[in-house]
């Protein structure tokens, strides 16, 4: 229950909270004392920072983003038709999918669904159940590939000091989602989709590209510039619906405290660095933690952490202490 | 950030909370931007200056953008490739489909409406099943004095010329391939290739030939999209004069094949009204 209020807040955009000593576990609380006995020394950090890197789950995810998103593109363009339509709805193999923020969307717009809809929507929402939620974001978003590769333009900016980054309050995303949900509810049109670099860049994939672009180039531009993965941290009401339904998937990060160097490298390479404040020092409140709901399963901390200390993990229901 | 860590405690205090402060403004402003920006979306959709012929099945304008998921899935069935997708431009309605006739129509090769069966969320609406039960549009000759037909003159020759890219179905050659318009010689002592071309008046000559489209009855239009009326002719030669009927569905083959440049004939889409 704590683990979905508290994904939950961290969605709306609240910062993690310290824990107090109460409500840490005793095997949590025994390792955080020993390690404050035992502290690491310089030698071991940097023995673990010269240790070979890998990039064993961003190569695949890549993969995985690229192949569907080719999928889309070939089953139109070749006419192979396994994958028709684009990431806001689509066929696969003739049986329907609807993304769910672009069905919600719809729903909410035209107060009126029909039978193929539900069947696209509750089908991608079992999948996504099952698949970890925001891992839509990062396993199969175009925007998300994009925004990553710029990322990397924007950082070494920042590491050569020619722009700061600026950040802005992560609680703006929620009012985003209750904005264009209302806005959609009052005005029957699906505003967000006007601006949705998802459904832009998909569609552009498949159809061949449009003016449209130039909107995903000011994103990307703001984002190399400004304010580092602006749109996926601060604005994007589909990782937010994705968020929802990752806070009841089995599918998650986890984080295991005792090997831990707390040397915090994981949470410089995320998107979402919050779910990862467990692993600074005294913040685990178990031996092992599950990461929240707005982690996006990318793997990144997974590929980096020299210590094995986060992996994918699959748990079943019932299986949470 | 470092000169900042060497000032004592209460100025720091004060230094986090300026940056908070500007945080939030900083947020304040990204949010009224880029809802500022989606709103900009409302313009071309209240100008509603170019008024979208949209496949049929197409709900009425307003519920069409609402219900619209614009995945393109339309799009992608069309045998005519026919269909469209709009552009940023569009406003709210970017990624919706549209028919833009004059270079491609909808000729209905594919008689089951491939397009209304492909629409995941109704926006096709799912309740007609034939060619005639649409209503896309309607046909209106917009510039008489252009008209082959009305001018007493006959044609001769490819339709669009031999670069034109669009194709139709020509039952005698392939009833279940399409063929382009730029191989298609006529020779037409009058000009008759609006009503010629007509899906529903092609349609309806099959079923008074006791050959209904796939032996289907329900595919036989009940009423007339459009006839040619004699007219009397000053010059003396016998003029004819195109009529667009009550059974018009708006499907546009008569404006893209229309020999004249611009058209002669042409698809307000939307359109119900009566002939003129």
């Amino acid at each position: 229950m704590n683990y979905i209020i508290e994904s939950l807040a961290q969605l709306f955009g609240a910062e993690p909270r310290k824990p107090v000593k109460e409500e840490i576990r005793p095997a949590a609380q025994e390792i955080h004392f020993y390690k404050k006995a035992n502290p690491v020394t310089k030698a071991f950090i940097e023995e673990l920072h010269n240790r070979p890197k890998v990039s064993k789950w961003r190569n695949r995810r890549w993969l995985t983003l690229l192949f569907i998103n080719l999928l889309f593109v070939l089953s139109y363009q070749l006419d192979i038709q396994l994958l028709e339509g684009a990431l806001t709805a689509s066929r696969f193999a003739g049986f329907h999918m609807a993304d769910l923020n672009s069905a919600l969307q719809v729903m909410l717009a035209f107060k009126v669904v029909v039978l193929n809809l539900i069947i696209g929507t509750t089908t991608i929402l079992i999948m996504w159940l099952l698949l970890g939620g925001r891992s839509f974001c990062s396993w199969i978003c175009p925007y998300h590939l994009l925004a990553e590769w710029t990322e990397a333009v924007h950082l070494w900016l920042v590491s050569k000091n020619i722009i700061e980054n600026k950040t802005f309050h992560r609680g703006a995303r929620t009012v985003f989602y209750v904005v264009f949900a209302l806005l959609a509810i009052i005005t029957g049109y699906t505003v967000f989709e006007t601006i949705s670099p998802t459904g832009i860049l998909s569609r552009a994939l498949i159809y061949g590209p449009g003016f449209a672009l130039i909107w995903v180039g000011v994103l990307l531009l703001f984002e190399i510039f400004i304010s580092r993965r602006a749109w996926c941290r601060y604005v994007c009401p589909i990782g937010m619906t994705y968020g929802f339904v990752g806070v009841v998937s089995p599918m998650r990060v986890t984080y295991h405290l005792s090997d831990c160097a707390h040397e915090g490298d994981c949470r410089k390479v995320c998107l979402v660095p919050h779910v990862l404040d467990v692993t600074i020092k005294n913040r685990a409140r178990d031996s092992r933690v599950d990461l929240g709901a707005d982690c996006t399963r990318c793997g990144l901390c997974v590929d980096l952490c020299p210590t094995d200390s986060l992996r994918f993990e699959f748990k079943l229901p019932g299986s949470e202490k | 950030m470092s000169v900042e860590k060497k000032q004592p405690g209460k100025k720091k205090r004060l230094a986090r909370k300026e940056k908070a402060r500007r945080e939030f403004l900083r947020t304040i402003g990204l949010t009224a931007g880029v809802i500022g920006i989606a709103g900009l979306g409302y313009y071309p959709v209240a100008k509603s200056e170019v008024i979208r012929l949209r496949p049929p099945g197409a709900l009425a304008e307003d519920e069409f953008l609402a219900s619209c998921i614009k995945c393109g899935q339309c799009v992608q069935v069309c045998p005519v490739e026919a269909i469209k997708l709009a552009d940023i431009m569009d406003g709210f309605g970017i990624g919706t489909p549209y028919i833009d006739a004059r270079p491609q129509a909808c000729d209905f090769s594919c008689d089951g409406l491939q397009c209304v069966l492909a629409c995941p969320t109704g926006s096709l609406t799912h309740e007609i099943n034939y060619p005639h039960e649409t209503r896309m549009g309607f046909a209106r000759l917009a510039r008489p004095d252009k008209c082959l037909a009305m001018k007493g003159e006959g044609f001769k020759g490819y339709a669009r010329g031999t670069d034109f890219k669009g194709v139709l179905r020509y039952d005698e050659i392939d009833r279940w391939v399409a063929q382009p318009v730029s191989e298609h010689k006529y020779d037409l002592e009058l000009c008759d290739l609006c009503m010629r071309q007509c899906p529903i008046e092609i349609r309806r000559l099959q079923c008074e030939a006791g050959k209904p489209p796939s032996g289907d009855k329900n595919q036989c239009p009940p009423k007339r999209a459009i006839d040619l009326i004699s007219i009397d002719s000053k010059t003396g030669f016998a003029a004819m004069k195109p009529e667009v009927l009550e059974g018009c569905v708006g499907c546009g083959v008569c404006e893209m094949i229309c020999p004249t440049e611009p058209a002669a004939i042409v698809i307000e889409a939307r359109a119900t009204g009566v002939s003129v």
